[in-house]
């Protein structure tokens, strides 16, 4: 006889009770404990006098840095205006990349000729470092927010652009048949079939925009910025103010995973089907 | 007449040794159910991608009702073996998914598609998501949803073929029903003889290098279960194991059934 007694057990009724497993919970805890470690180290290591305190402020210093920084700000902006500037350029960077990409990533997958049209482009601009073309961009668009806003974009289209691309060739051959079977015109085929399943891809393809428009973001605003997490780490750096710059580098972090985290979100809210294939 | 026909249609691809159709001619009348059988790679699966309208025949032609067709349409409503169906909609929506093309009103869709779900056995179900339903149920809401198109014919891609023993038996009957109510012609393929046999008011054997009918044979177990035979029964008869062996030794000989 082989019946295990679990299965009598349930038999009777009785919910399994769950049980505390160590396997979740020890990931948890070791990267707990790296953080503690680093934040341990770096103490001792800026009061112990390994590191001079200009060069790595102890995290106490950076804390009351973070804390001067929300009331009194910095370079004439508090912490919140100079986030919301970059949050600002970012976003607005993110919106036109999504307006631009996703059609592009359509045309891509859908039409050869649309293809031969942006793919060279997408794949020339893939590769290239924001660095690379800034000083151009600067040349051609001056030094305003139009000129920032472009550097992010261009960071972010091509991963919008070739996610959502790949995204509308994952549709499996047979949804497309049952759709043009059921009568749908190229259009119909496009808003009711292809796009809802790229969406998932979609949502991914922004996840690394936005973290290709953070990594964009200080490089673009070293120039003639009055405002900006970038400008701010950028200023406090020439003045060795070194609280300032690990602070600034803290909140990028944590607004950078905060997103991350936002996206996750609903693409478990809003896309499960993604989860469940 | 109400047909639809391929009209000696040769399927050839570049390079290939023999096509993969070769001047086949087959026409199902409104009314019939035809089932098609062969070994794999024996053109059933092209066969039915040329009536859909998914590929175009390199020679011959595919007519509906006397006029030759290019392309698929909603008059030859297809379903598939792997469901295919659309994760980011819920049963509901996936059964509306024809009628919302065709523009109809979001409270009449609802309500065709509830009737529709009911048809196939899913009342109350419309509001589960595809990744919650078992494979026979997503075949079952795959109907629901060709039927939503109002097709004049239904052309099935071994719709049973990835479902266990038991769900198979089941959805057979419900298959010969629902082609009964919807009074749509029918094309299936199968590899399973038993399904075709039960199934079909007509069995048409492939065989390969190149895809041509072999056998063609008129049977009406289906019509005699609609009449109220049980199942199990009917396939159990002495004419029907008969047939069954014999229509088996035609698909793998690749020769005609014997009269």
């Amino acid at each position: 006889m082989t019946v295990s007694v679990d299965s009598i057990r349930l038999g009777q009724g009785e919910l399994p009770r769950r049980r505390f497993r160590w396997s979740r919970v020890l990931p948890i805890l070791a990267g707990a404990g790296v953080a503690l470690g680093i934040i341990v180290i770096w103490h001792l290591a800026s009061t112990l006098g390994w590191v001079s305190p200009v060069f790595l402020p102890p995290p106490s210093a950076v804390l009351a840095a973070l804390g001067r920084l929300v009331t009194t700000g910095y370079v004439d902006s508090t912490l919140i205006q100079h986030a919301g500037a970059s949050l600002g350029r970012v976003f607005a960077a993110l919106g036109f990349s999504i307006l631009i990409g996703v059609p592009v990533g359509l045309i891509i997958a859908t039409s050869p000729i649309g293809r031969g049209l942006f793919d060279p482009i997408i794949e020339f601009l893939r590769p290239l470092p924001p660095l690379a073309y800034l000083p151009l961009v600067i040349i051609w668009f001056g030094i305003g927010e139009t000129a920032k806003v472009l550097v992010i974009l261009l960071a972010m289209v091509p991963a919008i652009t070739i996610a959502t691309a790949a995204g509308v060739r994952s549709t499996s051959k047979n949804q497309v048949n049952a759709a043009r079977s059921f009568g749908a015109t190229h259009l119909q085929l496009l808003v009711n079939v292809l796009l809802p399943s790229a969406i998932p891809s979609i949502l991914t393809g922004i996840r690394i925009a936005l973290g290709a428009g953070w990594t964009t973001l200080v490089a673009a605003e070293l120039v003639a910025a009055g405002r900006g997490l970038g400008y701010m780490i950028q200023s406090a750096a020439q003045f060795l103010v070194t609280d300032v710059v690990i602070a600034g580098i803290l909140v990028i972090s944590a607004i950078a995973f905060a997103f991350e985290a936002l996206l996750r979100f609903i693409e478990h809210r809003f896309v499960p089907w993604a989860r469940n294939q | 007449m109400s047909e639809l026909r391929l009209n000696a249609v040769t399927l050839a691809y570049e390079r290939a040794r023999s096509p993969v159709l070769d001047r086949l001619t087959l026409g199902i009348g409104k009314g019939e159910f035809v089932a098609v059988l062969g070994q794999s790679g024996s053109g059933k699966t092209s066969l039915l991608n040329l009536a859909a309208g998914f590929l175009e025949p390199t020679e011959g032609r595919v007519t509906l009702n006397g006029s030759v067709v290019h392309g698929p349409s909603a008059d030859r409503a297809v379903v598939f073996q792997d469901d295919a169906l659309y994760p980011w909609l819920n049963a509901r929506d996936n059964v509306a998914f024809p009628l919302k093309l065709r523009k109809v009103a979001p409270t009449l869709r609802r309500e065709r598609a509830e009737r529709l779900l009911a048809d196939v056995g899913l009342a109350g179900q419309g509001d589960k998501h595809i990744w919650e339903l078992s494979g026979g149920m997503r075949q079952r809401v795959g109907i629901a949803r060709a039927l939503a198109a109002e097709p004049e014919y239904l052309l099935m891609d071994e719709p049973l073929g990835a479902l266990d023993a038991m769900t198979r038996d089941q959805m057979q009957e419900l298959l010969l029903t629902v082609w009964h109510r919807s009074a749509t012609g029918a094309l299936l393929i199968t590899h399973s003889v038993e399904e075709a046999l039960f199934l079909a008011t007509r069995v048409v054997v492939l065989a390969a290098h190149p895809g041509r009918i072999v056998s063609s044979l008129d049977v009406s177990f289906g019509r005699r279960f609609l009449a109220g035979e049980p199942a199990r029964a009917l396939k159990s008869e002495p004419d029907f194991v008969a047939l069954r062996e014999q229509l088996i030794s035609a698909v793998h000989t690749n020769e005609a059934v014997a009269a």
